[in-house]
């Protein structure tokens, strides 16, 4: 690729997935993190059940994760094929499950309103 | 407590207004300056190449008159027709409207070019219009000459095992219901490539790879021959990556026969005939018959004197200069894409590295100086080796490897990232292009 700019990135993104749903992806994902640093500093603390809890589901985040690129890629675990591969199919995991992690917090949270046990 | 708490509302508002401003920025990035002209710019062909261009003109210049001409009201993401032609996508993956990609400020014409006249500077068409221009790039892609297959028309493609997946998206769509028979019944499959110069040398290799994959995932594998035929004494114009693709046909068990060009097929008995380098015949039975027709430059190039007069004399390619597209004769006349007399770059990713060359030569006319950017003959291929792997070959007019990832991306290892790029990147980051943002 002859340049690799921000811009760039932006517009391919938008291209990717249309311009409404990659911003409105990007709003869901901007709007989760605001609201996880939002419950942090109401709190002053971190649930540590609440986070438990949300550590719970990071295997299931890593695995719908994996799943979702693999089925809209025709791709499957057995075309792993090097380094970089590996690398990436753990990082996709990791995407997942730290995502799907402060999803959960932050629902249990925000939405279920659990306050931390004093 | 409850005071603290609105404060922290109050901070937790203002970090947000300041990621939607950070947001925002890449969108009013300044934009390099607009060039004040009245140029009347004409460009043949509303393909990948000129409608990238077209885009980016709109962006650089100010008061140019653009005129587009194409005649084809459908865009084709060419890219895309290997995977139409192994049943991974649908015929409509590839198709859009011409004129969803267009700017607003650029006049369409869609009708087909009959002449260019380059020394009183105008370019005629079939429906009788004449337009003077100032500056001409000549982007119309290029003609797939089927008639030159003696015994082949369109019309038998998905049928009787013959395959043909350049022709278009209906046609890679057929492709595959033949292709597919052939995977659950096995057989003999041939597989070839043109003698001439070609769109994307690698996508022969690809359908044999994919359609190898297919005959395994049924089962079939024990089942069929695969024989690949290629005029050439190389499977890929690269070495480097010719002596790699050898070594997968062997993996894969694909054959490989040099110095073949495909003549004729008797489709009633299922020959194709094919020519050696000493012009002696050779029949090859076959269940499935890949075809791909030799390439040439539409007629109008060579007939307005705008080809090369002793390169490529059957094909008709633009005598243009390699490193800035610009044509040898005509300092106002640059080719783009497929249609371009360069040794390498028949590819949508030769065309996005061509594209900002031009680009910038064309601006630096307009004021006067000279331009400074030059192409060296960049080009990619995704080669797919199987569905799921692909090798992200890179190159140049040397025939060096040029990986954009280097020491991540290893370009001759089967790799799943490959695949994903070619499968999610790809048509995303040609997108961009067309509309001059890649």
């Amino acid at each position: 690729m002859e340049e690799l700019t921000l811009e760039t990135m932006i517009a391919v993104f938008e291209e990717m997935f249309g311009a409404g749903l990659f911003w409105a992806l990007v709003a869901a994902a901007v709007v989760v993190t605001l609201g996880w640093i939002y419950v942090l500093i109401r709190d002053r603390t971190l649930g540590m059940r609440q986070f438990l809890v949300a550590q719970l589901f990071m295997p299931v985040g890593a695995v719908l994760a994996i799943w979702f690129v693999m089925a809209v890629t025709n791709s499957h675990l057995s075309d792993i094929g090097g380094p970089v591969d590996v690398i990436i199919f753990l990082g996709i995991a990791a995407m997942g499950a730290v995502g799907s992690a402060i999803l959960v917090y932050v629902i249990e949270r925000l939405v279920l309103r659990r306050r931390p046990a004093e | 407590m409850t005071e603290d708490f609105s404060t922290s509302r109050r901070a937790f508002l203002a970090l947000a207004a300041a990621g939607g401003a950070a947001a925002a920025l890449p969108a009013t990035e300044a934009r390099a300056q607009m060039v004040p002209t009245n140029a009347r710019i004409v460009i043949i062909g509303a393909g990948a190449a000129g409608t990238a261009f077209a885009n980016r003109m709109v962006r650089r210049l100010e008061g140019a008159q653009i005129t587009i001409i194409d005649p084809r009201a459908e865009h084709l993401y060419q890219p895309g027709l290997s995977l139409v032609a192994a049943g991974l996508k649908p015929a409509s993956y590839v198709v859009s409207q011409t004129t969803d990609w267009l700017p607003r400020d650029v006049t369409l014409i869609t009708e087909r070019v009959a002449a260019v006249d380059p020394e009183v500077q105008t370019v005629s068409t079939e429906g009788g219009q004449t337009l003077e221009y100032d500056y001409l790039i000549v982007a119309p892609g290029l003609i797939l000459d089927h008639d030159a297959i003696e015994g082949f028309s369109l019309d038998m493609v998905g049928q009787n095992g013959i395959g043909a997946l350049y022709a278009g998206p209906e046609y890679a769509a057929r492709t595959w219901t033949a292709a597919a028979r052939f995977a659950e019944e096995g057989g003999r499959g041939v597989f070839t490539r043109p003698e001439t110069e070609m769109k994307c040398a690698g996508a022969p290799l690809k359908h044999a790879f994919l359609i190898d994959d297919r005959l395994r995932r049924a089962g079939n594998r024990g089942n069929a021959e695969i024989a690949y035929f290629a005029p050439q004494t190389a499977l890929f114009g690269v070495p480097i990556v010719a002596e790699r693709v050898r070594m997968l046909f062997g993996d894969r068990g694909i054959a490989h026969t040099y110095q073949r060009t495909l003549r004729a097929v008797d489709a009633d008995r299922k020959i194709a005939t094919f020519t050696d380098a000493d012009g002696l015949s050779h029949e090859e039975p076959y269940d499935y018959l890949h075809l791909i027709p030799p390439q040439r430059a539409p007629e109008f190039v060579v007939q307005s004197g705008l080809a090369w007069a002793d390169r490529w004399t059957d094909q008709g390619w633009v005598d243009c200069d390699m490193a800035t597209l610009r044509h040898n004769r005509y300092a106002n006349i640059w080719a783009l894409g497929d249609v371009a007399g360069v040794p390498k770059g028949k590819t949508a990713a030769s065309v996005k590295w061509q594209v900002p060359v031009v680009e910038d030569h064309l601006i630096a006319a307009i004021e006067g100086r000279e331009g400074t950017a030059t192409y060296d003959g960049y080009t990619s291929c995704p080669m797919i080796t199987r569905i799921g792997r692909a090798m992200l070959i890179e190159f140049d007019y040397h025939n060096n490897l040029v990986p954009s990832f280097p020491g991540l991306i290893a370009p001759l290892e089967e790799l799943w990232i490959s695949w994903l790029m070619k499968e999610v990147a790809l048509k995303a980051t040609y997108n961009a292009m067309l509309r001059g943002q890649a």
